[in-house]
């Protein structure tokens, strides 16, 4: 059953980042996009990362997403339906430079016998007490707890970096 | 299923690269520049399924970072529209010297 | 037998380049100076020739039977070669020694005359000194190399001095002939060297005059290569078939310079390289009859030219050819001393003869200057009866001319009798079909030089004076500075001989009268000994008979009358000729126009040699240097600005372009990983 969910997710996945490529207007891509994001919020929850699922939701399709909607409406971008992608040589060779990639990709952890699937992660937690979330803040605060707090930081440097760049005036 | 996923965040992956060569607009680039960034997140969750949770809890790390990236690099295209009123790159070649 | 130490041998060599560098110094700073060269030219040649007399002197006393080596520093220690800064002393190189010397001290001497009113005076001493200095180098060397140190110094001199008058087109061209043709020689001599080197591991003239009989087999493949070769160097320095041309346009140069280079001493550097390697070239037969018979027929061939001449430097000059090709029959039948001997007889008439040359036209150019008439003072037709206002430059040219044409008891007699006789001597073994036909035609050639020398002298003194009535009173005798070294080598021209008299003659009457001593031969016996053992081991005994008939005496009498029967022919025919001034005179014709032009030998030359060079080298030039090597060179550039352009354009400023690269470079690196 969840493999069966899991390729039609994947589907979706791929045809919205197709739809992302190809769309016409920026408000058309951006919709592909959102329809991708969903979709592997889904297949995370099919692979055992419930908070991550939900985070993708959130943060993503929610956060960053609408940010992106938000500026396309601000420049007033959702008119172009002139189509902007570059003709000939370059759709060719993007083509050709893209297919050898996923074949090399591919290639790279072909020969193996592939990964086993482990246990679940959440269910190993609810039997200890835990639940979705606590899976991923217990080591988040214990053994990357610098990282944590420097991420932190970042996000400061970048409101700020934003604020700067946006004004009329400075 | 793990392998599965894997192949998939391959072929995200290259759909994101071909977008950001052959796309003119801006905004979809950064579009493109982000699904690339998704693919890489779900090789992480995929792998951790497989290794441990440090592959999710690095995901986390991934998201905040792309969020701050994606603020930033907007506010960027914003104001390059205020200085010349278009956001497609055939119109910008200031990377050339 | 006393131990000889050589006295002052560096010496020798050093006066005249110290000349040549005080010379030198002058023309430089202070062209308008005459004292200076005046002085110092000639007094370091006096002073050389002093200090080689007194070697000379006590070499006499000395019977000295191997070289003196003096070796002055290690020149070119290479690898197995080892080349010395050498001067080797003994009977050959002392005999050349003084002829260069002395005659080269006459010959400055009376250049202070002739050159006097000459503007490039200093530079004119400083080349003549330098020249003389290469010269001696090229006698005195003690190896093949320090040779030809010497023989490309005096070719270079040759064409310093030949272009003297620079400025004129003509004078520069005939340097650049003689300095070219030479060079076709130096190629022989140079792989001449290379052979020797190969074979016996040295070049020093000891060793391998030494190694030389046991390492080479008699008439074997090898050492008639390098004989050949080295004749060939030969041809080219003294003017032989096929290399003569350069020497009658050599006369462009100021006469003094056609006295000493192209007459006494340059010119026999060929036979004095011939003599010098006897021992070699007695190992090769065939390369010595191929010496003799290039010899006698450039001797031949340059006499009938030099019959049809009007230029009496161009006669002088063709008469050089032709007894250096005596002088070639010589060393080449294996009579080195003979040819040595005739080298030096011919240096004192020939340079007597020039020099006399040099004084009329001198007087002739005097002449024509006072009256600004624009006739060439050369051409004889425009002179004539000049005895009456020269006598000195009269009686010592004809003695001159008498010693050339073989007339007793004059030096040239003597000598030219001494080679015609070997060259039948000679005529034994199997070759002996080939030196009967060469004692034969350096019979005719005698008879041709006798005829041609007659001819100048009558042209040029006896008869009517054609120089115009304004010139005549112009024409007087040279100053003392010039006739005095005229009468030296008068002197010398008729003593000269009497050095070596053959014993065959002692019981003739009047023939006889001279003491007969064969000295020369004697002196340069320990020269010539180790080439004769060769020949005598390899060859029958030399034949008592010339072929016709008749010992050495019976050709000694008769080669004597037939020399005086056609001097008087000659004069008989002719003084009776008129001659008219050469504006005047009609063209020749007919084999006299065949003669006159040189058997259009330089034509031939320029069409089959001189053409196809210069077309082959412009093709060359536009084909290879211009196209592909400049177009190698331009190419690099170009393709530099293309391989920059094409960089240039990766460099668009677009996003996605660069976006394109780095996914190129993902691309690699995967390719890396995956495979």
């Amino acid at each position: 059953m969840s493999d069966l969910l899991w390729w039609v997710f994947a589907s979706l996945a791929v045809g919205g980042a197709a739809g992302t490529v190809l769309g016409r207007n920026p408000v058309a891509s951006l919709l592909s996009l959102v329809l991708t994001f969903f979709s592997l919020a889904a297949i995370y929850i099919l692979l055992g990362a419930h908070f991550i699922g939900a985070l993708q939701v959130m943060v993503y399709a929610g956060a960053i997403m609408v940010l992106f909607l938000f500026v396309i409406m601000l420049l007033n971008l959702g008119h172009d339906f002139r189509p902007d992608l570059r003709k000939g040589a370059w759709l060719v060779s993007g083509f050709a430079t893209t297919g050898l990639i996923f074949y090399f990709i591919w290639r790279s952890f072909a020969g193996g016998e592939g990964l086993a699937m482990g246990a679940d992660p959440l269910l190993e937690k609810a039997a200890e007490g835990g639940n979705a979330v606590s899976i991923i803040a217990e080591p988040l605060f214990r053994d990357f707890l610098v990282a944590f707090e420097l991420t932190g930081v970042l996000l400061l440097v970048a409101v700020i970096g934003a604020v700067l760049l946006a004004k009329r005036r400075v | 299923m793990v392998t599965n996923s894997l192949v998939l965040a391959a072929i995200l992956f290259s759909i994101g690269v071909l977008g950001v060569v052959v796309r003119r607009n801006a905004i979809i680039l950064f579009l493109c520049i982000e699904l690339m960034l998704n693919a890489v997140n779900l090789a992480f969750v995929a792998l951790s399924r497989a290794v441990g949770i440090e592959g999710q809890v690095f995901v986390f790390f991934v998201m905040a970072v792309a969020a701050a990236e994606a603020a930033v690099g907007l506010a960027i295209v914003i104001s390059i529209f205020r200085h010349s009123e278009t956001v497609d790159l055939k119109n910008f070649n200031l990377l050339r010297w | 037998m006393h131990h000889f130490e050589p006295f002052l041998l560096g010496a020798i060599v050093l006066l005249p380049l110290v000349g040549f560098a005080v010379n030198g110094l002058t023309a430089f700073l202070a062209p308008e100076r005459k004292t200076i060269p005046t002085v110092v030219g000639p007094a370091v040649l006096a002073l050389a020739f002093v200090i080689a007399l007194t070697n000379f002197v006590r070499m006499l006393g000395a019977e000295l039977h191997e070289p003196i080596v003096r070796s002055y520093w290690s020149w070119m220690p290479v690898g197995s070669l080892q080349i010395d800064a050498a001067l080797q002393l003994d009977q050959l190189s002392m005999l050349m020694t003084l002829i260069v010397t002395g005659v080269g001290t006459l010959i400055h001497i009376f250049s202070v005359g002739y050159m006097k009113a000459d503007p490039g005076y200093a530079r004119y001493f400083a080349y003549l000194n330098l020249f003389v200095f290469f010269m001696l180098v090229l006698v005195l060397g003690a190896s093949f190399p320090l040779m030809f140190v010497g023989w490309e110094g005096v070719g270079l001199c040759s064409y310093l001095l030949i272009g003297f008058w620079y400025k004129e087109r003509k004078n520069a061209d005939a340097g650049k002939k003689a300095f070219i043709v030479n060079r076709i020689g130096d190629f022989g001599f140079i792989v001449a060297m290379m052979l020797i080197f190969s074979n016996l591991g040295t070049l020093d003239y000891v060793e391998v005059f030494d190694a030389a009989p046991a390492a080479f087999a008699y008439g074997g493949g090898v050492i008639t290569a390098i004989t050949l070769f080295l004749f060939l160097g030969a041809t080219g320095k003294s003017a032989q078939i096929p290399l003569y041309v350069w020497l009658p346009d050599a006369m462009a140069g100021p006469t003094p310079v056609s006295a000493l280079i192209h007459a006494a001493t340059m010119v026999t550097a060929g036979v004095y390289m011939v003599a010098r390697a006897g021992v070699l070239f007695a190992l090769a037969p065939v390369s010595q009859v191929v010496v003799a018979g290039v010899g006698a027929l450039t001797a031949l061939f340059a006499a009938t030219i030099g019959l049809a001449q009007y230029d009496i430097k161009k006669v002088l000059a063709y008469s050089t050819v032709s007894q250096l090709g005596y002088m070639f029959i010589g060393v080449g039948v294996g009579a080195f001393a003979a040819g040595v001997f005739h080298l030096m007889t011919h240096a004192f008439f020939k340079a007597l003869l020039f020099l006399g040359s040099g004084a009329v036209i001198h007087a002739m150019h005097e002449a024509f200057h006072h009256t600004h008439k624009d006739w060439d003072p050369q051409d004889m037709r425009n002179m004539g009866g000049l005895r009456k206002y020269m006598p000195v430059t009269f009686w010592t040219m004809w003695i001159a001319t008498l010693a050339i044409a073989g007339v007793w008891p004059f030096a040239g007699f003597f000598s030219k009798d001494e080679i015609i006789w070997q060259a039948a001597a000679h005529a034994v073994g199997p070759f002996a079909g080939w030196y009967k036909a060469i004692w034969a035609i350096a019979l005719l050639a005698a008879v041709l030089t006798a005829f041609y020398m007659t001819r100048m002298m009558v042209m040029t003194f006896h008869g009517e004076n054609r120089t115009g009535a304004a010139e005549r009173e112009h024409l007087h005798e040279v100053p003392a500075v010039m006739w005095v070294p005229l009468a030296v080598l008068a002197v010398l021209s008729v003593v000269g001989g009497w050095v070596n008299v053959p014993h065959a003659i002692a019981d003739l009457p009047v023939l006889g009268w001279i003491p007969t001593s064969e000295w020369l031969h004697e002196w340069l016996h320990p020269i010539t000994e180790h080439a004769d053992e060769i020949m005598a081991a390899n060859l029958p005994a030399l034949a008592e008979a010339a072929p016709l008939g008749g010992g050495e005496a019976f050709w000694a009498i008769t080669s004597f009358a037939i020399a005086v029967a056609v001097i008087a022919i000659a004069f008989r025919i002719v003084g009776s000729r008129q001659y008219r001034p050469a504006v005047e005179s009609p063209e020749p014709v007919g084999l006299a126009r065949l003669l006159y032009n040189k058997w259009y030998i330089d034509e031939i030359y320029d069409a089959v040699v001189v053409r196809p060079v210069v077309n082959a080298s412009k093709a060359l030039w536009r084909f290879v240097d211009q196209g592909i090597i400049d177009g190698t060179v331009n190419g690099f550039g170009y393709a530099s600005r293309a391989l920059g352009w094409v960089g240039s354009r990766l460099q668009t400023g677009q996003l996605n372009t660069y976006a394109f690269a780095v996914a190129i470079g993902v691309l690699i690196l995967l390719g890396f990983v995956a495979f």
